[in-house]
């Protein structure tokens, strides 16, 4: 599907294509004509009119503090949110329980045999060393916590989505209604539904699950309808033929045969869920990534790192597992009995290890790595900060970078009249897409305004739009590196790997000691963390380019260079759209995040509102980095969507 | 999938059970524990910790004397000010035993809604102010009044201030009154926020290195201050009600001493717990003792809380009785 509507465009006549853009610009520069004087006449100004907005901050106040007033009193918050809370509580505290029963020994064991059943014998090792890692950085009872929120929130998690799947895989209607809202729920930054649930639910692990759940479900969603709605059609007409009934051919047919799309769709969503669970420390999730928070207050970070690596490893070890569980979707029922011996096993070890009295993990064999980490940032610090000869120290470059590249991009921005903005958001989104795309853009940029928040909205955008230029020039020079050389690639996949699973929060503390405080170092870490996606796309986008176009090409005597710029860049272009998509979310993302470390704009008021309980500034904020995030995703998004980044 | 199968069929049943037993009754969420709370029949107690590190300081030592003289698990949450009250107030934290100052937090939680204990003074008493590295009070003997302040924001210019001078901010989450102060009292200065405390020490570590200058926002006690000697520049003199209005302040901060506040359920029933984090006090000494363990000789916690307790025996024996 996704093929042929990519591929229609392209077929068509470059000069046709032109055509079209040309009508496109016309008319929005009719429209432009008609509407810019009239706007401008009544609301002269620069930045977005005051007359133009609404102030939430007193009613979200008022709401806030009504909810905290009669959160022990109300009938809604007793017989409905409490329910889901009490729930919540105590389905983490029975997965807690078990895994703690389990011991050390057990889990390990228990997780070993399942990845030597699902994915053989090499996974096995690795998840049993991966297992004894986060025992020995001294992270046991720590990934324990994060453990057991994440099986909850994935539990619920695969349940909402493979609800709203079904729904939207068996009725064309919901599907239509479903869609646009869960791909918009996939380019949000995570860190924007956190302020709604603390809201509700206050701080703690109710409020984390359900965040995750909410990050976690659409991904689900979105694969089992696809999975319900790719099925071979004539399979489904030869059940339809034997008489099965509605239910019949859904569970013994569709289901089935969107096995492959349900088990990626249940890697996604732990892979998501597991970014959340460490995000969620803000409002009070507990476990690793409150360690990594921790640890982050006191810019310890080889503390940061001894906790951030059991969650690498996590994440690693969980996305492999269930990775290899949907490539062997395909083969026929294997027998149960293995499946029994493993469980035996597992439970022979939990009970070895009880029996032996070593529930814990034993306090003396834990090993740290903090100091070493901690000594090679000093020297980092020391000796690369600034004075460097020739090239200057890495603070000298962020002063530079703020100063000629961030400080003029905000005030252009700052300094358009708001209508050109809107303008150029439409212009934009409509050569890449259609009306409603551009509408919605449009829309969104000009619910911004209205919110109120015009100003630090565009201080945040020029950061964007500064750390995607560097993200993309990088991570297209890297990915045409790794598109052309075999070695380089195999060097680099780890690497990319280990880039794409880390938490955030990790990227931040470095990037402070290199580069100081302020915007420089909140781009530095977006480029960090959305490099490995665009590498990753620009390299596999430019290697699936057709082999017989790239040998006609060089049997015509084009040197690499021409090959690479009139046969690989152009057919690869779906590829590096996507790729810029991707770059923008993802970067967006980590902007926002770094209102932590001094980026200021909307990252700051969406902190300032967590922190200071704030719920008013913070939500306006949250809402306002929502609206900047449909905004991007319009504007850089070609035709059909892609499966996404999976964490 | 066995681990996955089976863990939901238990989570069901329990999950089911709850229903059940409840009936339709109410569901109070703000009478729940963490669930990582007493696992295991242990008797557990969860600590806030908020994000500077004196705080972490009071947390450890109260944790290793708890774990190993009271036989408690601990557990301990990192929840800004502001929101520690709300999860003091649900239960969900049983004490925060460092608060600088929150009247209206206080009102609704202490006085109208009685789910939150006063539990005594912490012993230190904190105060915030703006410091200049020492190193420049010796090269400009007058930069400590804000008066002359205007006359130095040349010195203090970075490519974040813009054409002003900066004035360097923390975590969003504290007390905070300086965009105020730098609007009424009419100085050429710009507020940046370091966003975290960690990102600001990282940032006056560095200007320290090389001796630049840099005016900031900070507050004692301190362990800093061991490293980086700072010298306080005088603002107006706080005065008993100049900061109720937040827009019109136009004064210094004032001298706070610190509490400790405990959940009104806890303050009850916690037993030897909660009659020990009542009695826990001790001296601005005492605490940057430990911080200084913790933060700049990268000590783990726990290691500077042994540490502390092992040579201060008479200190805190008088908290277990």
């Amino acid at each position: 599907m996704a093929t042929v509507t990519a591929s229609a465009p392209r077929a068509l006549p470059g000069g046709l294509l032109k055509h079209r853009a040309a009508q496109k610009l016309l008319l929005l520069a009719l429209v432009a004509a008609i509407l810019v004087p009239l706007a401008n006449a009544r609301w002269a100004s620069g930045s977005w009119p005051a007359a133009l907005t609404v102030d939430l901050t007193k009613p979200l106040t008022s709401a806030s503090n009504w909810i905290i007033d009669n959160r022990d009193s109300n009938p809604l918050f007793l017989y409905f949110f409490g329910y889901i809370s009490n729930a919540v509580v105590i389905s983490v505290h029975a997965v807690y329980l078990v895994l703690l029963a389990a011991g050390w020994a057990g889990v390990t064991a228990l997780g070993a045999l399942v990845a030597w059943r699902v994915a053989g014998v090499r996974l096995a090792l690795g998840t049993a060393a991966a297992f004894l890692a986060c025992g020995l950085l001294g992270m046991w009872v720590a990934t324990m916590q994060t453990l057991a929120l994440m099986v909850v929130a994935v539990l619920v998690s695969v349940v909402v989505g493979v609800v709203l799947g079904l729904a939207a895989g068996l009725s064309d209607r919901l599907d239509r209604g479903l869609r646009p809202v869960l791909d918009t729920m996939q380019v949000l930054p995570a860190y924007a539904y956190l302020l709604p649930v603390v809201l509700v639910f206050g701080m703690g692990v109710p409020a984390a699950v359900l965040a995750t759940v909410v990050y976690a479900a659409p991904p689900m969603a979105r694969l089992t309808a696809l999975g319900l709605r790719g099925a071979d059609k004539e399979v489904l007409e030869a059940v339809d033929s034997l008489g099965a009934t509605a239910p019949q051919r859904l569970l013994t047919a569709r289901i089935p045969l969107a096995r492959k799309e349900l088990l990626l769709g249940l890697n996604q969503t732990i892979m998501m869920a597991l970014s959340m669970a460490v995000i969620a420390s803000v409002i009070g999730a507990g476990g690793l990534g409150d360690r990594v928070y921790q640890a982050l207050a006191s810019v310890d970070v080889g503390a940061a790192l001894a906790a951030g690596i059991p969650i690498v490893l996590l994440a690693v070890v969980l996305d492999r597992v269930t990775g290899a569980a949907g490539e062997q979707a395909g083969e026929e029922s294997r027998s149960l009995r293995p499946w029994l011996y493993a469980a035996a096993a597992a439970v022979a070890v939990a009970l070895a290890g009880r029996l032996a009295g070593r529930l814990d993990w034993p306090d003396s064999w834990t090993f740290d790595i903090a100091e070493p980490v901690n000594r090679a940032v000093d020297w980092m610090t020391a000796h690369l900060y600034s004075g460097v000869p020739v090239v200057g120290g890495t603070a000298d470059w962020a002063g530079h970078f703020t100063t000629w590249v961030l400080n003029p991009v905000r005030s252009g921005l700052q300094g358009l009249p708001w209508w050109s903005v809107l303008l150029v958001v439409a212009a934009l989104a409509w050569l890449i897409g259609t009306w409603r795309t551009a509408l919605t853009a449009v829309l969104a940029m000009a619910a911004i305004g209205v919110l109120g928040v015009w100003q630090p909205s565009l201080d945040t955008l020029s950061q964007v739009l500064a750390a995607v230029a560097v993200t993309l020039v990088l991570g297209f020079a890297t990915g045409i590196a790794a598109a052309r050389s075999d070695r380089f690639e195999r060097l680099l996949r780890p690497v990319l790997d280990v880039f794409q699973t880390m938490p955030q929060f990790v990227y931040l503390i470095p990037v402070v000691a290199l580069f100081g405080v302020g915007r420089a170092p909140a781009a530095a870490a977006a480029v960090v963390y959305a490099l490995p996606a665009v590498v990753r796309i620009t390299a596999q986008g430019l290697r699936q380019v057709d082999p017989a176009a790239l040998e006609s090409a060089r049997s015509l005597g084009a040197t690499p260079a021409q090959q690479l710029r009139q046969v690989q860049l152009p057919l690869a272009r779906p590829a590096l759209l996507l790729a810029v998509n991707q770059g923008v979310v993802l970067v967006l993302a980590v902007v926002v995040i770094g209102g932590l470390v001094g980026g200021g704009a909307l990252g700051y008021d969406s902190v300032f509102g967590l922190a200071q309980g704030d719920l008013a500034t913070g939500l306006v904020a949250g809402a306002a980095i929502v609206c900047l995030g449909l905004m991007l995703d319009r504007v850089t998004q070609p035709t059909e969507r892609r499966a996404k980044k999976g964490a | 999938m066995r681990r996955r199968m089976s863990t939901s069929v238990a989570t069901t049943a329990v999950v089911g059970s709850l229903v059940l037993l409840t009936g339709c009754g109410a569901a109070d969420m703000t009478k729940q524990a963490s669930p990582f709370a007493n696992a295991q029949g242990a008797k557990s107690v969860t600590l806030s910790v908020q994000s500077w590190v004196g705080a972490q300081s009071n947390v450890a030592v109260a944790q290793y004397l708890l774990e190993h003289k009271l036989g408690y698990r601990v557990d301990t949450v990192q929840v800004d000010e502001v929101p520690a009250w709300d999860a003091l107030s649900q239960g969900r934290v049983d004490a925060i035993l460092e608060d600088w100052g929150h009247p209206d937090q206080e009102k609704r939680y202490v006085d109208d809604k009685k789910t939150i204990a006063r539990g005594g003074g912490l012993g230190v008493t904190g105060h915030i102010g703006w410091f200049v590295p020492t190193y420049l009070v010796k090269q400009h003997p007058d930069i400590t009044n804000w008066k002359n302040l205007n006359k130095y924001s040349s010195l203090f210019r970075t490519a974040e201030s813009g054409g002003k001078g900066q004035l360097m901010d923390g975590s969003p989450s504290y007390v905070t009154n300086d965009k105020a102060l730098v609007n009424n009292l009419k100085l050429d200065y710009q507020v940046v926020f370091a966003g975290s405390e960690a990102a600001q020490i990282t940032q006056m570590k560095q200007f320290a290195k090389e001796k630049k200058p840099f005016l900031t926002y900070w507050y004692s006690p301190q362990w800093l201050f061991k490293k980086v000697p700072m010298t306080e520049v005088k603002l107006p003199p706080y005065k008993e009600g100049c900061d109720t209005d937040p827009a019109k302040v136009a004064c210094a901060y004032p001298h706070t001493p610190l509490q400790k506040y405990l959940n009104a359920d806890f303050a009850k029933k916690g037993g030897n717990a909660a009659a020990f984090l009542k009695k826990f006090k001790w001296s601005t000494e005492d605490q940057n003792e430990v911080s200084l363990m913790i933060a700049d000789q990268k000590l783990t916690p726990e290691q500077a809380a042994k540490k502390w307790v092992d040579s201060h025996a008479s200190t805190w024996k008088a908290w277990l009785s």
